[in-house]
């Protein structure tokens, strides 16, 4: 008894298709992997510093009064960013946009948690309406 | 006062757009069974109630226009977004620089292309109405209907105030620094919402049970027109982010970035669906193509207005967004309600054999595409699942994409370029790699010459060889075109000069195929080249996006007065720091003097300004721009004594070429929007001599010379 050839050529394509699923899949798992940046808080990356060591975003207020700049081209700074409860301090390199860091602003900034609970951020998070893009991305 | 008026114009707008989506289901529930009189008079009344719908909404966007220009600042959207000391320019195009308002641009735009619709119909009805027509008209309504809703009742810009302000803080600062403003969204909402038209029409496709894609026939001038449009926008978006934001970029994979994206390469691979000939050309696709990017729109439209995603162009959190949400969940399972309804009319009828290379490649296209769209879309969802599942909040990073999506795209355009060797009859694979040699050969040199030039990393160097490899095929198409005759489509019919021990090409092998062979006269010679200039702008695209994004060289730093800051050959002096300031608003510029060697190229003003309505301060980049390279400076902060100032130089090479590309596609979609027209008449005829083939679509090749 033979198949319809119909038949045995949808089979076909839906093998060809669960086969490409699957290998997309695989791409997409594999793309994503390590480029997942989770938003902290200070409280959640003082609390939790052992998830912390990856990159990731942290967000809060700028505390009134403690930005400093740290060399004489302006492209480092130091201040803290606090969520009312705990505050982290945050060494940035390289430049900011202009108004980023008013004191009692809004700002996120993206980097690593060192050993010492200083995070170390290379990219400020350009703040637009309650929204925010990152400033200087390489595309 | 006005805002009385705007508030009836609106609430007007739901019973008329209620009213005539009934009176058409009215008519195409009647079809055929009624008498033909008596179908036309209803189909009339419905056409009004289309006018009445669209002047529902006219009248709401020039009310809206009206009262910001007049600083009505009783209306809530104009105490919002209105501000006395904004020029007028700016004033106008506020009426989309905030939810509301742009909201009440897609409706009317929304209307228009009703109107249009119903109005095309009009002309058509004496020569026997398509019975997909009205209920094509109900899904707009249905759409229409639902738009009215949510700007009356959710999202309404006409409420009023009290007690009313003196005055309002404008748009946002980033919404008036460049004249883009007044073109990129309007161009993005024509082409995005044009795509209901495509959507409409596959659904009533489903619901009629008309087999085959006499629909996409139907629908191809819209679906051209809206692409073209929506490419244009999203050009002229990546522009304007270059221009305006100062991060020197173009494209940062954002969300709102791809929600605009994403239906654009489903209705890119719609277009191409459409020319695919055989097996009945796979009606399924097409209808899940544009169901797709229609949901697409939606979701994108979603996407901007509900917060739910982190982005510079989403809007504040408003009910709008679950609204919107609901309503596109309900269209997505409608749809596929109605598809396992009449899921056998989706599947070819019969096994058809002879599939053409053509055919084959033209379908892994579009299958890249479809595949490209998902990758993109499941970057752009991701950080909402990963929220829903774990409660925390993240993105995804920029490298996710670089690492999938561009290299389908690259695989795509690889099978755009082999495409463009194929030709409609069928072609022996020899003589498909025949003609595939030469553009072979140019990409491997690209490649070569780019690599040992400049250090290069693997990707790049692969865009500049699929590129070269797309251009050559584009050149080959045009070489060949002139040199040699042309078959009937005005498709290049010679083999290439390696193909020639196998002297098979449609010209000598169609009458073989066919009883007899048409002669119909060859296609007028702009619309030939649609296609290959599509491609061509994809190309150059590639080449622009890869060399900018690769060889960039920039440098930030603090400068005093006369010091100078160096990058990739071009120095820039900081001759000066000019402060002016009026009733509204402040301003800082540098001025940069630059020099590459011995040249001097001029001078360029970066700025810094302070918007005191909103609190904000915009740094605008200064660019010079020339074919090769862009010089590109911002300031990031001015010393309160002016002696220095911090600044950032770039040199972007071959930027230029991601614009010049975004415009030849565009001119490439709107030159096949011009071909119809004129060759109507000569496909009529080959649809004839088509009849015996089983070719169930009569539509000429978009992509001819493909």
């Amino acid at each position: 008894m033979s198949v319809d050839p119909l038949r045995r050529r949808r089979r076909g394509a839906l093998c060809l298709g669960a086969a490409g699923v699957a290998a997309l899949g695989l791409l997409v798992v594999s793309g994503l992997r390590g480029t997942l940046v989770y938003y902290r808080t200070p409280s959640e990356v003082l609390d939790d510093r052992p998830s912390s060591t990856d990159r990731m975003r942290l967000g809060g207020t700028v505390v009134p009064g403690s930005l400093q700049i740290l060399d004489g081209t302006g492209t480092r700074l130091r201040f803290r960013i606090t969520d009312g409860r705990r505050d982290v301090m945050v060494e940035q390199r390289g430049a900011a946009p202009p108004g980023t860091f008013a004191a009692g602003r809004d700002a996120v900034v993206e980097g690593v948690l060192d050993a010492d609970g200083v995070f170390e951020s290379d990219t400020v998070m350009v703040k637009h309406s309650n929204e925010y893009r990152p400033a200087g991305s390489s595309r | 006062m006005i805002g009385a008026a705007g508030r009836s114009a609106l609430a007007l707008g739901v019973p008329a757009s209620v009213v005539g989506t009934l009176l058409w289901l009215r008519v195409a529930l009647t079809g055929g069974s009624a008498r033909s009189a008596r179908l036309a008079k209803l189909a009339r009344v419905a056409r009004v109630a289309s006018w009445v719908t669209f002047g529902a909404a006219c009248g709401a966007a020039g009310l809206l226009e009206a009262c910001l220009l007049r600083h009505d600042f009783g209306v809530r959207y104009v105490a919002e977004n209105g501000g006395r000391g904004v020029p007028v320019y700016y004033t106008v195009t506020s009426m989309w620089a905030a939810q509301d308002g742009s909201l009440l641009l897609w409706l009317l735009i929304l209307t228009v292309y009703g109107l249009l619709l119903a109005r095309s119909a009009a002309a058509r009805t004496s020569g026997g109405a398509a019975p997909a027509h009205p209920w094509a008209m109900v899904v707009v309504g249905v759409v229409t209907v639902f738009f009215f809703a949510l700007s009356t009742f959710a999202a309404n810009p006409f409420e009023s105030v009290h007690p009313m302000p003196t005055g309002g803080p404008g748009p946002n600062p980033l919404l008036r620094s460049h004249a883009a403003m007044g073109v990129h969204p309007p161009l993005l909402y024509a082409g995005y919402v044009g795509m209901v038209v495509p959507f409409a029409y596959g659904v009533a496709a489903l619901i009629t049970g008309e087999s085959g894609r006499g629909w996409l026939h139907t629908t191809r001038r819209w679906m051209l027109l809206s692409w073209s449009l929506l490419t244009a926008g999203i050009a002229l978006g990546a522009w304007w982010s270059y221009a305006v934001l100062g991060w020197g970029g173009y494209w940062s994979w954002d969300p709102v970035e791809n929600a605009s994206l994403l239906p654009w390469l489903t209705a890119t691979a719609l277009l191409h669906v459409a020319m695919v000939r055989r097996g009945h050309g796979l009606p399924g696709w097409a209808v899940a193509l544009a169901t797709a990017t229609f949901v697409l729109v939606l979701a994108g439209t979603f996407l901007t207005r509900s917060g739910a995603v982190a982005s510079v162009h989403a809007f504040a959190r408003s009910p709008v967004g679950p609204t919107l949400l609901g309503f596109v969940l309900l269209i997505a399972t409608g749809v596929a309600a109605l598809a396992a309804w009449r899921g056998q009319l989706l599947s070819p009828a019969t096994l058809r054999s002879g599939v053409t290379a053509r055919d084959t490649l033209l379908l892994a296209g579009v299958v890249s595409l479809v595949t490209l769209a998902a990758v993109v879309l499941t970057g752009t969802l991701f950080p909402l699942l990963s929220q829903a599942l774990t409660g925390q909040r993240s993105s995804v990073d920029t490298a996710y994409f670089d690492r999938t999506a561009v290299p389908i795209a690259l695989a795509t355009m690889v099978l755009a370029g082999s495409a463009m060797a194929t030709s409609r009859r069928d072609d022996a694979v020899s003589t498909v790699a025949g003609r595939l040699v030469t553009p072979t050969a140019v990409a491997l040199a690209a490649v070569a010459a780019v690599g040992i030039s400049v250090r290069s990393g693997p990707m790049t160097l692969a865009a500049f060889g699929v590129a070269a490899f797309v251009l050559a095929g584009v050149c080959r198409c045009r070489l060949a075109a002139r040199t040699s005759p042309v078959d009937s489509h005005g498709r290049v019919t010679r083999p290439s000069r390696r193909a020639l021990p196998r002297p098979v090409s449609s010209r000598w092998v169609r009458p073989l195929h066919r009883s007899a062979p048409p002669t119909p006269p060859p296609a007028p010679r702009p619309a030939r080249y649609a296609g290959l200039l599509a491609h061509a702008g994809v190309a150059v695209v590639a080449v622009g996006v890869a060399a900018s994004s690769s060889y960039t060289s920039a440098d930030e730093r603090q400068i005093l007065a006369g010091q100078v800051i160096t990058v990739h050959g071009v120095t820039a002096r900081l001759s000066g720091v000019d402060r002016h300031g009026d009733a509204h608003g402040m301003a800082v510029t540098a001025r940069l003097r630059l020099r590459r060697g011995e040249h001097d190229l001029g001078t360029i003003r970066p700025r810094l300004r302070y918007f005191p309505d909103r609190d904000m301060t915009v740094s605008l980049p200064a660019i010079r721009t020339r074919l090769t390279s862009d010089v590109y400076a911002t300031v990031t902060g001015v010393a309160e004594d002016g002696a220095n100032a911090t600044v950032r130089l770039a040199v972007n090479p071959l930027v230029g070429l991601v614009w010049l590309g975004g415009g030849l596609i565009t001119l490439g979609g709107l030159l096949a929007l011009g071909r119809r027209a004129a060759t109507r008449r000569a496909a009529a005829t080959e649809d004839r001599h088509e009849a015996d083939t089983g070719s169930a679509v009569p539509d000429r090749s978009t992509l001819s010379g493909v």
